[in-house]
């Protein structure tokens, strides 16, 4: 099994570096494929709104997820239900859940309704069909889709920290902000570099919520490098170009994954120490 | 009065996160208002409630496209999953078990050459994969799919049996084979009922996974009678276009199960995904 994963891995590092239609021979152009890749504006686009997308993605969804976490750890007497909700969207159909968002964003639908409603016209635009706004809405749609996911980590977290030390810091006449920065915020540390890099890896390969918002469009202006190996290999045909596409998502995970540990294990150590 | 006990601001914040859980519920009470309507009152009142509730889109949404039923598409995620999460607790209890357990040089790195597969993504072998498995015949086919997911997620499957196996002492093994049981003996009498909370984990999460993946049944079965549920919605949608009361029944219907699942196994669910995240 083992075996398989790894001998399709370098299969597939192999095929990136020729021309191939799935069905002729294979031909060797060497780096040919991956100079296209830094050639053509809709993969320099790609790559471009796969780095913005998963940034802007971490950042929210941290923050949603931090937020709730805070909020619901303890005392609110409601906290398992607002729990459960918050999870739910974890685990029901990504694609499905999407379809529903491209309601609300949709020209005539609730979202521009509310604008009008409120007299803010100006507000109005069909939102997945703008260039400007398309790449967000994946977002918007990421963030509500995954919160739940950040929020349990950081309240198993947040559970592994003493209320001793909670308590002794409020007793000490300590402002709730400084206990968080001081107290809970330092223990977080590795709930933080787990979450970061979940969610890092999810923004990275962002597909399903691509594909049902926009389908990357319009015209390229919200195409990811996933939606751009499937489209690539298997919509036109290009399986070498597809797999050098693939091959460059992957270098793209490894490098921002291994950045990411490494600075965030060095924050945890200082913070430990 | 100790920082816990439940105070005016505490009541305030329950308040604030009931709006924000009610807002962050929107999308679904549209899916539900909206898939039992028809489409004229979808453009007049969107949001109100059904007042004379169209179950006939469910009807509709139930026959999926020509090609396939939602019935149909149910059936086979159904399949696909259970038999992948099957081969997934086999092979990786053993797999972890042989790595867990012998210590050499080729165990340490065969498991960190699973760990690190974690980390990449699945776009990277799909060429090849896609390739190899139209050549053997075996895209677009139950036992093909089974594979192909088991594949997929054994490092995940890998690398929760051997975290867990790592805090299990030995004793209860050696115990086994000083009365004569054989390694096999021990493994299935032993070691895998001891297992439990963490095949729990493995189950849950890959189960999941695979219900909803996309882009692997998107390549592999689209356009055949084998494909999983997200692929017939994709397709269902390509057919209907703008027709939302029938496209929000068939979101309905293909969240219905795990919805249901979530339900009876909630605490178990978050459990998996907490215990195996933070694993």
């Amino acid at each position: 099994m083992l075996a398989f994963l790894v001998v399709s891995s370098i299969a597939g590092a192999w095929y990136a570096f020729t021309r191939w239609d799935g069905i002729s021979d294979p031909v060797w152009i060497g780096f040919g494929n991956f100079r296209e890749i830094f050639s053509s504006d809709t993969a320099r686009r790609a790559l471009l709104h796969t780095v913005q997308l998963s940034v802007v993605f971490v950042v929210l969804v941290n923050a949603a997820g931090l937020l709730l976490a805070l909020g619901l750890n303890r005392a609110v007497k409601s906290r398992i239900v607002l729990r459960a909700i918050f999870f739910l969207p974890v685990v029901i159909i990504p694609l499905a859940t999407s379809y529903i968002w491209r309601f609300i964003f949709d020209y005539s639908g609730p979202l521009n309704g509310l604008f009008r409603a409120l007299g803010l016209d100006s507000w109005v635009t069909p939102w997945v069909g703008d260039p400007t706004w398309a790449l967000w809405t994946i977002v918007v749609v990421m963030v509500w889709n995954y919160t739940g996911l950040t929020m349990i980590i950081y309240l198993a977290g947040l559970q592994s920290i003493p209320d001793e030390l909670v308590e002794a810091s409020v007793v000490d006449g300590a402002s709730a902000w400084t206990t968080f920065r001081r107290i809970t915020a330092p223990l977080l540390a590795p709930a933080i570099t787990i979450n970061a890099t979940l969610s890092l890896i999810i923004g990275l390969r962002a597909f399903d919520q691509v594909m049902a918002l926009t389908g990357g469009g319009p015209i390229d202006a919200s195409e990811t490098l996933a939606t751009q190996v499937y489209k690539a290999a298997f919509v036109d045909g290009r399986f070498g170009y597809g797999a050098a596409l693939a091959v460059a998502l992957t270098v793209l995970v490894l490098i921002v994954v291994l950045v990411q540990l490494v600075v965030l294990r060095s924050r945890e150590a200082r913070m430990g120490a | 009065m100790t920082p816990f006990s439940y105070t005016k601001r505490t009541f305030l914040r329950e308040v604030i996160l009931i709006l924000v859980a009610a807002v962050f519920c929107i999308p679904l009470y549209i899916v539900l208002v909206m898939s039992l309507k028809t489409n004229q009152q979808i453009s007049t009142t969107p949001l109100s409630f059904p007042l004379h509730p169209q179950f006939s889109n469910y009807r509709e949404a139930w026959n999926g496209t020509a090609d396939l039923t939602i019935y149909r598409a149910l059936i086979n995620t159904a399949i696909i999953t259970v038999g992948s999460v099957v081969l997934l607790v086999i092979c990786g209890s053993l797999c972890a078990y042989v790595l867990a357990r012998r210590v050499s040089k080729l165990s340490t790195g065969l498991y960190l050459l699973f760990v690190t597969s974690i980390v990449l993504p699945v776009q990277l072998g799909v060429v090849p994969i896609y390739v190899e498995m139209r050549n053997t015949g075996l895209a677009g086919s139950y036992p093909g799919m089974i594979l192909l997911y088991t594949g997929l997620f054994m490092p995940l499957s890998v690398f929760l049996y051997a975290g867990f196996m790592r805090t299990l002492p030995a004793t209860y093994e050696e115990a086994a084979q000083i009365d004569g049981a054989g390694l096999r003996r021990t493994f299935v009498r032993v070691v895998f009922p001891l297992l439990g909370p963490v095949t729990a984990t493995v189950a849950v999460l890959a189960g999941v996974f695979i219900w909803n993946e996309f882009f692997m049944s998107l390549i592999f079965l689209s356009g055949t009678h084998k494909a999983m549920i997200t692929v017939a919605i994709y397709g269902f949608v390509g057919e209907y276009a703008s027709q939302w009361n029938y496209i929000m029944a068939a979101v309905v219907i293909s969240i219905i199960p795990i919805l249901a699942f979530y339900v009876f196994a909630q605490k178990q669910l978050v459990r998996g995904f907490t215990g195996g995240i933070r694993g």
